[in-house]
């Protein structure tokens, strides 16, 4: 069985200064590294003689449109290893003016749409991917809905102000 | 390319005056959207030549209704419903994987009896799932007797989901912290006469096909997958076990309970057609199983957690008591902030791994919420499974493959 520290303390051995913002939410290790970084790990965990963290289950994108610049999206990855039962998240932070982060559909071929997904829905753009469309939404859409700008209801409604509710 | 002689024209320009030439030429097949043997809303484009397919692509999204987005407004109780609209063919399966990641992020802890019934009636789900794949399975191949038969029992099971919480299909079934109501005796008896009289027709079923020449003609060795292409292509469920992969959340990461219960998990050797066939008839048994298990040792206690501020109190409690008010009202609201955290809580769903990912900013709704969606992810590597097959064989290989088009958009 594999424990967050001493998969932690490899990663950090092989990745140095580039992995940073370890964390253990409700026991799942999470950890925060650069977007030049992000495919060697994940090929460094899958190839890796011992952990063999070989599963991807899935790749999401997460907006924060009120931190600083450089973290606004966020790109993450969960993994899993079938062997050891254990997981793994790997976030990669991107700012706004440059949203590229390289495809990992070369490591997974789940990405390939996982990444689509992401695409359509926050813009973000995975360089070298095979074939960068949208997917659920329609061709002809020309922004990405996601986005925490683009609110649900109309923001100047008056009938569903949050007063009237007491908040 | 041959050539044909024509007769030479006598009069006007009817016949050109030079031999045909036949060419073998590529046909784009639109196999849907809208087509039955899809079973939902999804297009196959297929080049064809002849009759074998030489490649294909994938047009997803017609039934995309943004649920994502739409759950980053509304408090965590009314998000059960959308996830009912995911798998709708096995929704108490969603229900209760999303209640249970919203338990997880709020710390409560669920009585062992609400997690056997939340495991009886996730088992009844993925029967009903798995009755409706084999079935249709059947219908795909030319046998139609074998799903008249066993779709009794999906009506069953729906009638013991109404005795449960009064819906058939959009269940929405269960709170966070528990069931909204006990297991009634008519419910009990419900299940324990589906425990009786499905099993000899499912024996019927079984005989029907598994050993059946022409079943077995149009299904071994139709769209296989090893299991490495399997794994890489993010297969989950009984697919990835037809390839010979023995991952189940239910064993790996026990959630209700599920480390209570013997159960066996099956696996295939050649993930094709009929493995995947195979692997949910015997999971089917093995569901059967587990709700036998379940019933026989259901322990005596709550249905639900002593967590007042998520969980709604009883009516009659509204209506005498000031707390039970305030709780009601708070509730329905949405006015109940959430602890900020980080979650991701996966499932056994009908066809594989069903994942919730949430971030919580300690508001009164989901910061973010990501649906990981089994059939969207396995769902690309269908081209490659078809290339080469023949067309009959592609629609045999996407009915084995389960893909539901309402989890598939999300």
């Amino acid at each position: 069985m594999l424990n967050n520290q001493s998969v932690a303390e490899e990663i950090v051995k092989k990745f140095g200064d580039d992995v940073y913002d370890f964390e253990e939410p409700f026991g799942l290790l999470t950890l925060t590294t650069t977007r030049e970084q992000i495919i060697p790990m994940l090929e460094y965990l899958k190839n890796h003689s011992e952990f063999k963290i070989g599963f991807l289950t899935d790749i999401t994108g997460v907006h924060f449109p009120d931190t600083t610049p450089a973290t606004e999206y966020c790109v993450v990855y969960h993994l899993h290893s079938f062997i050891h039962n254990f997981r793994v998240r790997i976030k990669v932070f991107l700012a706004e003016a440059d949203l590229h982060i390289p495809t990992a559909s070369e490591v997974y071929a789940s990405a390939n749409w996982m990444e689509r997904e992401t695409f359509d829905f926050f813009g973000i753009i995975f360089d070298g991917h095979p074939n960068l469309i949208r997917i659920l939404n329609m061709e002809e859409m020309d922004y990405h809905p996601m986005r925490r700008e683009y609110p649900l209801e109309d923001a100047t409604r008056e009938d569903k102000i949050d007063a009237l509710f007491g908040r | 390319m041959t050539e044909a002689n024509i007769a030479k024209s006598t009069s006007g320009t009817l016949v050109k005056d030079e031999p045909v030439q036949y060419v073998n030429e590529l046909t784009t097949l639109n196999l849907g959207p809208t087509h039955p043997a899809t079973h939902g809303i999804f297009q196959n484009v297929l080049t064809m030549d002849g009759e074998k397919i030489i490649a294909g692509e994938q047009t997803v999204g017609y039934i995309h209704r943004a649920f994502e987005k739409i759950a980053e407004r509304r408090p965590f109780y009314q998000i059960t419903t959308l996830t009912d609209r995911m798998n709708y063919c096995s929704s108490p399966i969603n229900n209760m994987g999303w209640h249970m990641t919203v338990e997880k992020l709020l710390g409560v802890e669920v009585p062992k009896r609400a997690q056997y019934i939340r495991v009886i009636m996730m088992e009844l789900a993925r029967i009903a799932d798995h009755i409706v794949c084999n079935g249709i399975l059947g219908v795909d191949t030319g046998a139609f007797t074998g799903f008249l038969y066993i779709y009794e029992y999906r009506e069953k099971i729906y009638e013991i989901y109404e005795e449960m919480c009064g819906a058939r299909l959009t269940t929405n079934m269960g709170r966070v912290g528990g069931m909204e109501r006990d297991l009634s005796k008519e419910a009990i008896r419900k299940i324990n006469e589906f425990l009786t009289t499905f099993p000899p027709i499912f024996r019927e079923f079984e005989r029907l096909f598994n050993r059946n020449r022409i079943f077995m003609d149009r299904t071994v060795g139709v769209g296989a997958i090893s299991a490495e292409r399997a794994m890489s292509y993010g297969f989950t469920g009984p697919n990835l076990r037809a390839a010979g992969v023995d991952y189940d959340v239910r064993v790996m990461n026990p959630y209700s309970s599920y480390e209570d219960f013997e159960f066996d998990i099956p696996v295939g050797q050649h993930g094709d057609t009929y493995d995947r066939f195979m692997v949910r008839d015997e999971e089917i048994w093995q569901s059967l199983r587990i709700i036998e298990q379940a019933l026989k040792n259901l322990p005596e206690g709550p249905y639900f957690a002593d967590a007042p501020e998520y969980y709604l109190p009883p009516k009659q409690e509204v209506y005498r008591s000031m707390e039970a008010l305030i709780y009601h009202f708070k509730i329905v609201m949405g006015e109940i902030d959430a602890p900020v955290g980080e979650v991701y809580h996966a499932v056994e769903g009908g066809n594989g791994e069903l994942g919730f990912y949430l971030i919580s900013d300690g508001g009164r709704t989901p910061y973010r919420l990501h649906f990981r969606r089994p059939c969207f992810i396995y769902y690309q590597a269908y081209p490659e499974m078809c290339v080469g097959s023949t067309i009959s064989d592609a629609i045999v290989t996407m009915s084995s493959l389960n893909v539901i088009a309402g989890e598939l958009d999300a």
